[in-house]
């Protein structure tokens, strides 16, 4: 069976407006379902992004004090024992200070450098404070050197800047540093003219922020051996014993409340679990991918709908030449053929022309929005779903025609 | 003979139904998706302060030293507490307000109410009347007021509530971060949006509950909100406070009142910065910008960018949804090549065709604006239920509603233009004799 390319070409010359429409329309369809699609596929894998922490039994508590003339030994005095009651509530398993915790959405980043008196930065890591207890809290896993010793660790006052002389850092932001896998022992410079050498490096530390700035310098963390004594409040964040959660989650600000009453605990979010802290920090990334999806569909039923539209008509319009085929010899099969062939050309100029489009749309989100270049490979898929949905389309108004009768050619109309 | 074609145009439509409803139907989706995005982007990007946005400006000044720390060549985005002073104590403008964000804990009098804290603005006298904030009761204090680190506050009407049942509680006194301030003033409902004047605390959405004066503030050492950053020996400072040369944590705003007077202001902070250089506390060439506040918001790029690729895709989207109802249109044209010719024969013009055609075409058009509109009322629901800050903000306006109908019917004209003047090219007689 040979494929009848020119008679349908004739026949799509008259009619120059429909072809073009259809044409135009695959080709803007492709050209933003494949950037949908390809903004979703960035989102979710922001979203899976792990965090290194063992989300299933840690916890925050949002501690603020409500007497804000305390000195940094009250305080100081007063976060110890507050963190002695929490290690010793029979559902909690270990709990550190910190002046921030991963996921938060957004903190305390600091520009690192290898040279004191080096003019640009090398790069940015998210700064965390805790104890000698803040990777067992958090279930980081120390892949090289050691944990923090109690003696270590310092004590930071209201909006104070200390550089500890030992730093304990993630493992992108080793290598990123020292490249190699020799980061261990050496120092580096942060925001100050004092050195800080790293004693451990844990597997993945995910920052506090997720927005674009955290994502181009992805899990660089760097944690100190500081309690944050801030005048202003201060993060509780408690590990529970596994499956003891919902407990610890209920005994802890009572046990802190116990301590010192001059303490606010925001009853709506003063406490949080990571789930809600993971879902909460992903919120805008997970709207837009489903935003995203939606849109795909709809634009891809409106151009399904559209091509159903304009071949129903074309149909309609030559019953009496399908009929006269028909009545020379044309097999049904010959009809379902010639229009299926006559959408394939139609869908494979769109799309052409979609791949264009398509670049040139993301060519403008890289320059606007400093978004990524478009993989080829979301171009290929958005070609293949727009070729399989116009044949798909073009299937009923088809099958019709080829139910045809050759009689149609005998009546006038 | 408007209202025969609208007759025709409902008889012709209703004669085939699924055509109708597609066409009606991707116009409203178009249109939806549209005004969804487009009434966000033009809430977010809205003017905070209409009638005086264009005379309030933000004066930039360069005090780094060389290190590069901070590269770029723009001048910090806030000012250090020595220069916020100065160009305060200058009074080179006409109103001129200091300012930072902090958060400060009330000890509220009923024991009942447990302590809480509240978003505080430090800032200087001329504060209220350059951004015109409304009072409901009492009013601001004074430039002596400032000087004396006076005990002075003013609260909002939510504070006010909450505290006070909403009476007026002018000359009451206020237990917060342990000293007793008197309050002098209880703001009207006031919250623009954008957050100009300090972006650092959340552009939308976010409201200061208690406004006290600066150097209050900065003696009792309250705990700051926003931004700061350093430099030089700026890090590692010690103590409860910033270094006051080598951190930027300050805005400074300045009413200028005609644009005389913002070409004099800026030549006073050039003169300003020389005179710093040559003081030795300056490093860098003069380094000065003043942007009025719509060109700060610009520069500081406040609305979202995914805010603006979802408008980007949206018009994408309408625009398939156009094009897919001419080729539609087209098609039922095209097929009503008999009818329209009878009329030809008849004594029709083509001119009326045509108007006949594009009334058509336009009543497609504003059922599929009404559509729009329901679906665009949908999406502002959903965005309002998002947890974004800017999530209350999403609301139609009368102009945005405007705009709606005006887009569905230009939208619906041009999508009819091409589809009614190919129809009525038609030969009537050929199509009379091959019928």
């Amino acid at each position: 069976m040979s494929i009848q390319i020119r008679p349908i070409l004739v026949a799509l010359r008259r009619h120059k407006a429909g072809t073009l429409l259809i044409a135009l329309q695959i080709a803007l369809t492709l050209a933003i379902v494949c950037n949908a699609l390809f903004i979703i596929h960035q989102r979710l894998a922001n979203m899976s992004q792990a965090s290194g922490v063992d989300e299933a039994d840690v916890f925050v508590i949002t501690n603020r004090w409500a007497n804000s003339d305390q000195t940094t030994s009250q305080i100081d005095a007063q976060v110890r024992a507050d963190l002695l009651a929490l290690r010793q509530l029979p559902a909690v398993r270990d709990a550190t200070p910190g002046s921030g915790y991963p996921l938060k959405g957004g903190g305390w980043d600091n520009y690192v450098m290898l040279t004191p008196e080096q003019v640009q930065p090398t790069t940015d890591a998210a700064v965390y404070t805790g104890d000698e207890h803040f990777i067992d809290t958090l279930g980081l896993k120390l892949v090289a050197g050691r944990n923090f010793r109690p003696d270590e660790v310092m004590v930071m006052g209201t909006q104070q800047a200390i550089t500890p002389p030992s730093v304990i850092v993630s493992k992108a932001l080793a290598d990123r540093l020292f490249p190699g896998g020799h980061a261990l022992g050496k120092s580096f410079y942060s925001m100050g003219p004092v050195p800080t050498t790293i004693v451990g490096i844990v597997d993945t530390l995910q920052r506090q922020g997720v927005d674009r700035y955290a994502q181009s310098h992805a899990g660089q963390s760097l944690i100190w051996p500081l309690r944050a004594d801030d005048a202003r409040g201060i993060y509780y964040i408690v590990r529970a014993k596994p499956g003891q959660l919902a407990a610890a989650m209920r005994e802890a600000p009572k046990a802190l409340l116990a301590q010192n009453r001059m303490r606010i605990i925001d009853p709506k979010d003063g406490v949080q679990d990571y789930a809600t802290i993971h879902h909460k920090v992903y919120d805008n990334d997970r709207g837009m991918a489903i935003l995203m999806g939606i849109i795909c569909v709809v634009l891809l039923a409106i151009t399904a709908a559209g091509i159903v539209g304009l071949t129903s008509f074309w149909v309609g319009q030559r019953r009496k030449q399908i009929g006269v085929r028909r009545a020379l010899g044309a097999r049904q099969r010959d009809i379902l053929t010639y229009f299926l062939t006559e959408n394939f050309l139609i869908s494979a100029a769109g799309v052409a022309l979609g791949t264009v489009l398509a670049i040139v749309f993301n060519l403008w989100t890289v320059t606007r929005f400093s978004m990524a270049p478009i993989s080829m490979a979301y171009v290929g898929v958005g070609v293949l779903v727009l070729l399989l949905l116009g044949q798909g389309a073009v299937l009923a108004p088809a099958l019709r025609a080829s139910r045809v009768s050759p009689v149609e050619a005998t009546r006038g109309g | 003979m408007f209202g025969y074609y609208i007759d025709l145009a409902m008889r012709s439509l209703r004669r085939n139904k699924a055509l109708t409803t597609l066409m009606v139907l991707a116009i409203a989706l178009g249109i939806g998706a549209s005004m969804t995005t487009l009434t966000v982007l033009h809430v977010l990007s809205g003017d905070p302060l209409p009638g005086r946005s264009g005379t309030l400006y933000y004066p930039q000044i360069d005090p780094r030293d060389n290190s590069g720390l901070m590269p770029g060549k723009e001048p910090p985005l806030q000012l250090t507490e020595i220069d916020g002073f100065n160009l305060l104590r200058a009074k080179r403008a006409d109103r001129q307000a200091l300012m930072t964000g902090g958060s400060v804990p009330i000890q509220p009098d009923s024991a009942a109410i447990d302590p809480f804290y509240v978003e505080a603005r430090y800032t200087t006298a001329d504060f209220f009347a350059m951004f015109g904030a409304p009072f409901r009761y009492g009013g601001g204090w004074d430039a002596a007021d400032d000087e004396a680190k006076a005990r002075d506050v003013v609260i909002n009407s939510g504070l006010n509530e909450r505290l006070f049942g909403g009476a007026n509680s002018v000359g009451h006194t206020l237990h917060m971060a342990g000293s007793l301030f008197r309050i002098v003033g209880v703001l009207d409902h006031w919250a623009p949006s954008p957050h100009f004047y300090d972006l650092y605390t959340g552009s939308y959405g976010y409201t200061e509950q208690v406004f006290l004066p600066l150097q209050t503030a900065l003696d009792m050492h309250l705990a700051h909100n926003g931004s700061n950053d350093c430099w030089g020996n700026g890090t590692g400072g010690v103590g409860s406070i910033y270094p006051s040369s080598s951190c930027v944590w300050m805005q400074f705003w300045v009413q200028l009142d005609t644009p005389a007077k913002a070409a004099d202001y800026k030549q006073f902070l050039i003169h300003y910065s020389e005179q710093q250089k040559a003081l030795g506390r300056f490093v860098r060439a003069p380094n000065v910008r003043l942007r009025n506040l719509m060109q700060w918001l610009a520069y500081w790029q406040v609305v979202p960018d995914d805010v603006r690729l979802q408008a980007g895709l949206a018009f994408g989207f309408l625009l398939v949804c156009l094009v897919n109802t001419v080729g539609l249109m087209l098609a039922k044209f095209l097929r009503r090549a008999g009818e329209l010719s009878v009329r030809r024969a008849l004594g029709a013009s083509r001119r009326a065709l045509f108007a006949q055609l594009l009334v058509e075409s336009g009543v497609v058009g504003l059922v599929g604006g009404v559509g729009g509109l329901l679906l665009a009322l949908l999406g502002l629901w959903v965005v309002r239920h998002r947890p974004s800050d800017y999530a209350a903000l999403a609301r139609l306006d009368p102009a945005m509603l405007l705009t709606t109908f005006l887009l569905a019917l230009v939208a619906s004209l041009l999508a009819g233009l091409l589809p009614a003047w190919r129809a009525c090219q038609v030969a009537p007689a050929l199509q009379l004799k091959s019928n």
